[in-house]
């Protein structure tokens, strides 16, 4: 428990990522959905972050000539996190952009719905 | 119009009211008396749909087939967490020195990056010199990005039906009212700054905090308020889908062609001939400048794209 207390970083992180990970899967607004994978994405870029900090360290900007690897915290997970939001922004647009030409097809979000009219459309 | 007064009535409390905020009825109400024949027409075909929606469930058992599958997501959710939580109890300790992931790869980025490549603020040497390659993937994958989008949301003569042509020309009368004027006044004061704020990170990112991505946000944005305050009409004087077309993908040829150089001479052993300049000054760190200022006007233009293409669907 004392662990989970000092790693509260990561352990706000797991607990994002399961709320991100059920509003995926009960959410049966496709919308809804996606704000549930952006509240994934954004935890794994808590857990990153939280990965590359060192305690009492300086951001990763050179002060002085000389640039001891003790003085600065870790640059990786900087660089990590920036590919993984561009990533994630990519995803997300896409994913609306078909959202709206679904709902432009069915007149509805809801993704039982869609399942279902497209099923009929099938029948008929 | 009673039943409407009704359901008014009965959202009394203010959590009431919220909720019918969140889901969108209280927008849909202020709609109504605009066009109630179409509405009511949409809300009874919303119903019928609805029943028969519901009639196929039950003759197809999904009801229960829903309830399971609730639980078995929720069972599943849980199931994932705890093992996360588990590997959470494992890992190295919040912000300890000796944490397995500050390795010699740290070092070296640290210790020999200003050498290296000449940048002071260590990320932007990192993503746009030791793993520049990278960098072109995420460029490449907003330009897809914006390109897929472009394909689904764009209105041409293939992508559009007589009602959208309807509303799209609603829009244009809506466009043509007054123009809001505290809008425009507040955002005549904003977009320059926040122009120029751009630019600023942009050039400064291989210096300071910043850098190609964050600054074409900052850009991007002052783009998009551009449209919102003056109105497409006026941002198509300057920023048309074919300047867009041009700006973005010469952006990214001329990333890839300097980059394209600075691998070549690396793998052969070739001076490249870039200097690298004086550290903390403007002009130096070698292509990290160039290379910035590209991935800037790409993702500049592709947040502007994104926004251009959700509202209008045109660029």
């Amino acid at each position: 428990m004392e662990h989970l207390l000092i790693n509260h970083y990561e352990t706000a992180a797991v607990i994002l990522f399961g709320i991100g990970f059920l509003n995926l899967l009960l959410q049966n607004n496709l919308v809804k959905k996606v704000i549930g994978f952006g509240v994934m994405d954004s935890a794994v870029y808590l857990f990153l972050a939280s990965q590359g900090y060192i305690e009492g360290r300086m951001a990763p900007i050179l002060v002085g000539e000389v640039a001891h690897a003790a003085d600065y915290i870790n640059p990786i997970p900087a660089g990590l996190v920036l590919t993984g939001i561009v990533v994630s922004v990519s995803v997300t647009a896409f994913s609306l952009a078909l959202i709206q030409r679904l709902y432009q097809k069915y007149q509805t979000v809801n993704f039982d719905e869609i399942v279902q009219l497209a099923r009929q459309k099938g029948d008929e | 119009m009673s039943k409407m007064a009704r359901i008014r009535k009965e959202k009394k409390t203010p959590w009431q009211k919220f909720c019918a905020w969140v889901n969108g009825d209280a927008a849909e109400q202020m709609l109504l008396p605009a066009q109630p024949p179409k509405e009511s027409k949409k809300k009874a075909a919303k119903a019928k749909r609805e029943k028969t929606t519901s009639n196929h469930r039950k003759d197809m058992g999904l009801g229960q087939f829903d309830h399971i599958y609730r639980i078995c997501a929720v069972l599943i959710g849980i199931a994932i967490v705890s093992v996360l939580m588990a590997v959470v109890l494992k890992l190295p300790l919040f912000g300890s020195p000796d944490n397995p992931s500050v390795n010699e790869v740290v070092e070296r980025y640290v210790e020999k990056g200003l050498e290296e490549t000449g940048a002071v603020n260590m990320v932007a040497g990192m993503i746009l010199d030791y793993r520049a390659f990278d960098t072109f993937g995420e460029s490449s994958v907003l330009f897809l990005a914006v390109t897929c989008v472009t394909m689904l949301l764009m209105r041409d003569r293939n992508n559009t039906d007589k009602k959208e042509d309807m509303l799209t020309a609603q829009e244009h009368v809506i466009e043509g009212y007054e123009e809001d004027i505290i809008l425009t006044k507040i955002s005549r004061l904003i977009i320059p700054c926040a122009l120029v704020y751009g630019i600023y990170v942009v050039l400064n990112g291989h210096l300071s905090p910043g850098g190609g991505f964050s600054g074409g946000t900052i850009m991007g944005s002052a783009l998009i308020l551009f449209a919102v305050s003056y109105g497409m009409i006026r941002m198509s004087r300057f920023f048309t889908y074919a300047t867009f077309r041009k700006v973005t993908s010469s952006a990214l040829m001329v990333y890839a062609a300097s980059k394209a150089y600075s691998f070549f001479t690396g793998a052969n052993h070739l001076e490249s001939h870039i200097p690298l300049g004086t550290p903390g000054a403007i002009l130096s760190s070698g292509l990290i400048l160039v290379l910035d200022i590209c991935v800037g006007i790409v993702v500049a233009c592709t947040m502007y794209g994104f926004y251009a293409l959700f509202t209008k669907g045109e660029l």
